[in-house]
């Protein structure tokens, strides 16, 4: 089992907090990423910070342009990462175009070699359909690293058992149709998503909009084995900008005891 | 069989193409190209009927082929334009536009979607679903929309609604992101219009076929008129649709030269330090990469952060291009060659003095490269994918900045 399926394992219900690594200074992002740790994150993504994300909404793409105009590139985000002292599993997400470039020839093999190098257990790559990822999928197991697949509302039938072949440490369940950012409240479509993939062999965690405790409990209640969290995280680095520390860490501490709070009224797994 | 008969059923030209999406568009991606195989491929319900027809009457096809005679005579060859610029709304755009909103409805979509740089594409998008009763929003850079301004208050008129988008430089790239964004938000009832030859398979092809009219009613016009095929074909490139439009008919015919013109901006370079390329040129400086769905030659830096572009023409700025002009460019069946931002404006100021055309700044750098063109033989085809009217403003305050030949004073009258 990859460290992160442990990291699911070893917790009712787990945390996964994403941030966007060089938000607001290349320097800001450990001190971040050791106050979600200690808030009882299970599993971290570190965005690497790409020019055109299309999967991501405003609060993001805000975050990214802060981290690329302080200056945040593949290499110094594969340092930062080796120099990360955390226990919990870090998991990079980034475009395809960025592994694709790096190193001295193009292709997904020095990518890959370098983040199993600095430390990294996975990669989720946003606009890389499994169509398209038997290349990374190869090197990602030849080096062991986690490549981890998202489950949008509209990946049903044949897809969805392609999907979950290939997917391992976690499958990412989208909770709606658009892009990501924080929400109001839990998509009904997240319960029928969970159905779909009550079949799956790896972990469940739910993201998109998720941003309260409460919605954290009404996700496991619903049978997931975690939630992802972004926007929430970068919204508070928006504003505390490089003091942002202690309320990255409360906040996961709520989401994380929400999280928790909804496992006893979670179904069985069949 | 050709590299673009395989595309029809794999998406890839050589290395290029694929499928680069968020996974939430896949199952929309699959829904289109089983749709175009069915309508498009195998004419279902008479699509392709339906279709031509409309082409005809709404769209004013065919357009005609012209010889151009003062340009002839100053060049010592013969140049032949292909009036796309006749076509309803001005430009090539609505050849697709129209195809893609006409598949949208037989699709059973409700609503149409599209980004727009220049404006002409989300015109002609404008126009299809005005025409055909479908729900349109726009999405258009900020800086677009204020060099492109008849053409948003054209959109407006059709009943599309506009999106300004602001981030980034407020141009194509940016238009194009956000209208991937809000595909992916409303892919159940949508249909994403791409406006060019690029984005996941199978755009690329089937806006190539859509396009490839021109290069179809040009070939049987030249047998007309001059008894045979053209030595050249020429046409500018910003993602590629005009143009593979018109070299698509002609990519087996090894007799005819066939020459995609990009935007050579202010310079052939790229500037890692500032993020920027000063041009458009991604066939003739960009590298393989992936955008916007597609692997294709961008202008990106050594990170792959891809670049903003700059061009006088909005329907040029653009960091990427269509997978199969890369392919073919690096075949060498096409040939990519820029013109730059000045010899753009003279080529406008040229056409509209001496021809009585006024075309679109795009079309300017077809033109632009005869100037200094070799060995494009005795008959060359010209695609004049646009007109001008919507780069009025444009011209005069790009005009004022330079001392260009003949052109007229563009001081309003005392
Ligand atoms: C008149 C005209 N020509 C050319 C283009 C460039 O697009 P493409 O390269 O897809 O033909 C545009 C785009 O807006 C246009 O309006």
């Amino acid at each position: 089992m990859s460290a992160i399926h442990a990291a699911f394992e070893d917790t009712d219900a787990a945390l996964v907090p994403y941030i966007t690594a060089g938000d607001p200074t290349p320097d800001a992002t450990a001190a971040q990423v050791r106050a979600l740790a200690a808030g009882g994150a299970d599993v971290i993504e570190l965005g690497l910070p790409f020019s055109e994300p299309i999967a991501d909404g405003p609060t993001i793409q805000n975050a990214i342009q802060r981290a690329l105009d302080a200056g945040m590139t593949p290499d110094r985000f594969l340092d930062l990462v080796s120099g990360l002292d955390v226990d919990v599993p870090l998991v990079c997400m980034t475009y395809f175009n960025l592994i694709y470039q790096y190193g001295d020839d193009r292709g997904i093999e020095p990518f890959v070699e370098a983040a199993a190098d600095a430390g990294l257990a996975g990669l989720i790559v946003p606009d890389l359909p499994v169509e398209e990822s038997d290349a990374l999928k190869a090197a990602c197991d030849a080096h062991g690293l986690d490549l981890v697949f998202i489950v949008a509302p509209t990946t049903r039938g044949e897809r969805l058992e392609r999907v979950l072949e290939r997917v391992s440490g976690f499958v990412y369940v989208q909770a709606r149709l658009g892009t990501t950012g924080a929400r109001a409240d839990v998509s009904d479509q997240t319960h029928d998503s969970l159905a779909r993939l009550a079949e799956a062999d790896v972990p469940r965690a739910v993201g998109f909009g998720v941003s309260k405790g409460e919605h954290a409990r009404e996700i496991v209640a619903a049978g997931a084995e975690g939630v992802v969290a972004g926007s929430v995280f970068v919204d508070i680095i928006a504003e505390k900008g490089t003091d942002a520390a202690d309320e990255l860490e409360t906040t996961a501490r709520e989401l994380k005891e929400g999280a928790v709070a909804g496992v006893a009224p979670r179904p069985e797994r069949t | 069989m050709s590299d673009a008969d395989a595309s029809e059923t794999s998406g890839k030209f050589g290395e290029y193409g694929g499928q680069y999406v968020p996974e939430a568009l896949m199952p929309a991606i699959s829904e289109l190209d089983d749709a175009y195989r069915r309508y498009v491929l195998d004419n279902e319900d008479g699509f392709m009927d339906d279709f031509r027809a409309r082409l005809r009457d709404f769209g004013g096809r065919p357009t005609p082929l012209q010889h151009a005679e003062t340009l002839s005579s100053r060049y010592g060859f013969d140049v032949y334009l292909k009036r796309e610029d006749l076509l309803h709304g001005g430009a090539h755009k609505l050849n697709n536009a129209l195809g893609q909103v006409l598949l949208a409805k037989y699709m059973g979509k409700e609503r149409i979607i599209a980004e727009t740089g220049a404006g002409q594409h989300g015109t002609a998008t404008a126009m299809a679903a005005a025409h055909l009763d479908m729900d349109c929003e726009v999405f258009m850079g900020e800086r677009d929309i204020n060099r492109q301004r008849p053409n948003v208050f054209r959109m407006r008129l059709n009943g599309a609604e506009l999106n300004p988008v602001s981030t980034g430089s407020g141009t194509l790239k940016e238009a194009t992101n956000e209208a991937m964004r809000e595909w992916a938000t409303t892919v159940e009832d949508t249909h994403y219009v791409i406006g060019s030859v690029v984005g996941p398979h199978p755009f690329p092809t089937m806006v190539r076929d859509f396009q490839s009219v021109i290069g179809t009613e040009a070939k049987r016009q030249a047998e007309e008129q001059i008894g045979g095929l053209p030595d050249s074909v020429v046409a500018c490139a910003g993602g590629g649709s005009n143009t593979m439009g018109a070299f698509d008919a002609f990519v087996d015919d090894d007799t005819v030269s066939l020459v995609a013109v990009e935007a050579g901006g202010s310079g052939l370079k790229i500037d890692e330090e500032e993020g920027l390329a000063p041009n458009s040129a991604s066939l003739s400086i960009g590298e393989e990469g992936v955008l916007h769905g597609a692997r294709t030659k961008l202008l990106q830096n050594q990170d792959g952060q891809i670049l903003e572009s700059h061009s006088v023409s909005a329907g040029l700025d653009y960091a990427g291009v269509g997978p199969e002009l890369a392919d073919l460019v690096d075949d060498d069946r096409v040939q990519a060659v820029s013109v730059d931002d000045d010899a753009a404006l003279e080529a406008f100021h040229r056409l509209s003095r001496t021809e009585g055309i006024i075309p679109a700044l795009e079309t300017s750098h077809a033109l632009a490269y005869l100037e200094d063109a070799e060995d494009l033989g005795e008959n060359v085809v010209v695609n004049v994918s646009g007109r001008g009217d919507k780069d009025l403003e444009s011209v005069v305050e790009e005009t004022e900045k330079r001392d260009i030949d003949g052109a007229p004073s563009m001081g309003v009258f005392e």
